[in-house]
């Protein structure tokens, strides 16, 4: 939820006079990346902060400040190619200021959903970091301050989700399941302040889902044991290969898709909500809308805050008990 | 559809600092974290174990103090019941010989007063045998003083001799 993304709107209508506002792109602006960081002055003005572009292309590395592209459609001509922002991607353009369509650039830019992410981790680091010396220092005493705070999840994480699904074999896959925990837990928390240092919907990109999801993937099938490949490769009983097979296939990819998916949309679909009962002061054209919209997102914005931690519990559980499944030393009984 | 369509850059940018986030937290959080836990956790249990067990060396202890009591209860009316009979036997004992002991002063100073007596008897007949030797030498030499009468005598007592 940004202010900046309303500010901009807002000049947008009252420049265009009659016509009718269009949320889509608000929301869209704040759902998805960008390349600066949208930053307002309450009252003054709105200032979009620059952040680095890094392009990887097949003649090499280029890195320059995302203030020579904006706003959208300014040309910039670096060492190899000339470069524009064209729907905020950064697009290869020929001398005429055409997108060359041929031309592939990867881009590594450090974009605002990089930034928070590097603030989010910044204050993990610092907060567990700090709650780790705590324990340190008051070995064996009763926990204090944050402390105290933070032992209920990392307990909660291990005593709920770790221990039921994993059983003895827990205390391996603790460190990975805490911090999934802990870092999809902050970034939807940080995602539902409207301003600085939140704005941001990170755990609602699919890129940081899919990422998420992969390393869980990758987990669950490195760390599977006997038990869980003879259950793909060789259902009983044998006449049903042909369909069990490929079933368990999908089904070892399709697990993870479920898990990005429903991160992704969850967090996502919860900020278009806020942002579009936001909207409705504007596509109404009048004040006396906004009690209604208020009470609407702070109903919402409850809700949120719920599922903010309802998302890092589901995907954190899930993550466990397919770990849970892949590592389970059971017998398969004949019936 | 640019919703669903993952962006390289923080796909790539995720991954880094995910992997560096886990490495850091998992090494110098989680780890002396969940040890630190783990062992409160250890030590809260063994000190409920202790707690019991000092509880129950409590009631043992008592329980034994109470028997003790009871055994030294027991002992002391033993040994009260021990005194008395003796003491009753002591003083029973004493009677019986402070009896048989006069009994047998009464008997010795019987037997002395007896022996005085029969001495003083002794004496007494032989100071009337000498009175009486003496009254009758007294009263023969009375009689005898006339010649006649003693030759009276001589005749008769030679006539009660028979040959």
């Amino acid at each position: 939820m940004s202010i900046p993304a309303f500010a901009s709107a807002q000049k947008d209508t009252t420049n265009t006079g009659d016509k009718d506002f269009d949320p889509t792109p608000v929301i869209m602006e704040h759902i998805g990346d960008s390349h600066s960081w949208p930053f307002v002055f309450p009252l003054v003005a709105e200032k979009p902060i620059p952040l680095p572009v890094i392009l990887y292309t097949d003649k090499g590395m280029e890195v320059f400040s995302s203030s020579k592209i904006t706003p959208e459609g300014t040309i910039y001509a670096g060492t190899y190619y000339s470069y524009k922002l064209e729907e905020k991607k950064v697009k290869i353009v020929d001398a005429a200021g055409k997108v060359d369509e041929n031309a592939t650039v990867y881009d590594f830019s450090i974009t605002r959903n990089v930034v928070s992410m590097f603030m989010t981790i910044a204050v993990l680091l610092i907060v567990f970091l700090s709650v780790s010396s705590t324990y340190k220092k008051r070995a064996g005493k009763a926990p204090k301050g944050l402390q105290s705070f933070l032992e209920p999840l990392i307990l909660f994480v291990r005593d709920d989700i770790a221990i039921p699904n994993l059983g003895i074999k827990y205390v391996r896959f603790m460190p990975l399941l805490l911090t999934i925990f802990f870092f999809i837990l902050i970034n939807n928390l940080f995602g539902m302040i409207p301003f600085f240092p939140g704005g941001f919907n990170l755990t609602g990109n699919i890129a940081v889902t899919l990422v998420l999801s992969m390393i869980i993937l990758f987990v669950v099938n490195l760390n599977g044991n006997k038990h869980y490949w003879k259950h793909i490769f060789m259902p009983n009983p044998w006449w049903l290969f042909p369909i069990m097979i490929p079933v368990e296939i999908v089904s070892i990819f399709s697990k993870p898709i479920a898990l990005m998916i429903r991160l992704f949309a969850n967090i996502t679909a919860g900020h278009i909500v806020i942002l579009s009962l936001i909207s409705l002061i504007f596509i109404f054209g009048t004040l006396w809308i906004s009690p209604v919209s208020i009470v609407f997102v702070v109903f919402m914005d409850m809700i949120e805050l719920l599922v903010a931690f309802l998302q890092a519990y589901i995907f954190t559980l899930l993550s466990a008990l397919f770990i849970g499944m892949a590592v389970e030393e059971h017998h398969h009984e004949v019936i | 559809m640019e919703l669903v369509t993952p962006d390289i850059g923080l796909v790539f940018w995720t991954t880094v600092c995910f992997a560096i986030l886990l490495f850091i937290l998992g090494k110098f959080a989680w780890k002396p974290i969940l040890e630190a836990v783990k062992e409160r956790e250890n030590s809260i249990e063994t000190a409920l174990q202790r707690a019991e067990a000092a509880k129950d060396e409590m009631a043992r202890l008592t329980n034994e103090n109470e028997a003790l009591l009871k055994q030294a209860r027991v002992e002391r009316d033993l040994i009260l019941q021990e005194a008395r009979k003796v003491k009753d036997q002591i003083i029973s004992e004493a009677k019986e010989s402070a009896n048989t002991e006069g009994h047998r002063m009464i008997e010795m100073a019987r037997l002395e007063i007896n022996n005085q007596r029969a001495i003083a008897m002794a004496d007494v007949k032989n100071q009337v045998a000498s009175l009486s030797l003496e009254i009758a030498e007294k009263i023969l030499n009375k009689q005898f003083e006339d010649q006649k009468k003693q030759d009276e005598l001589v005749a008769q007592l030679l006539k009660e001799v028979k040959l």
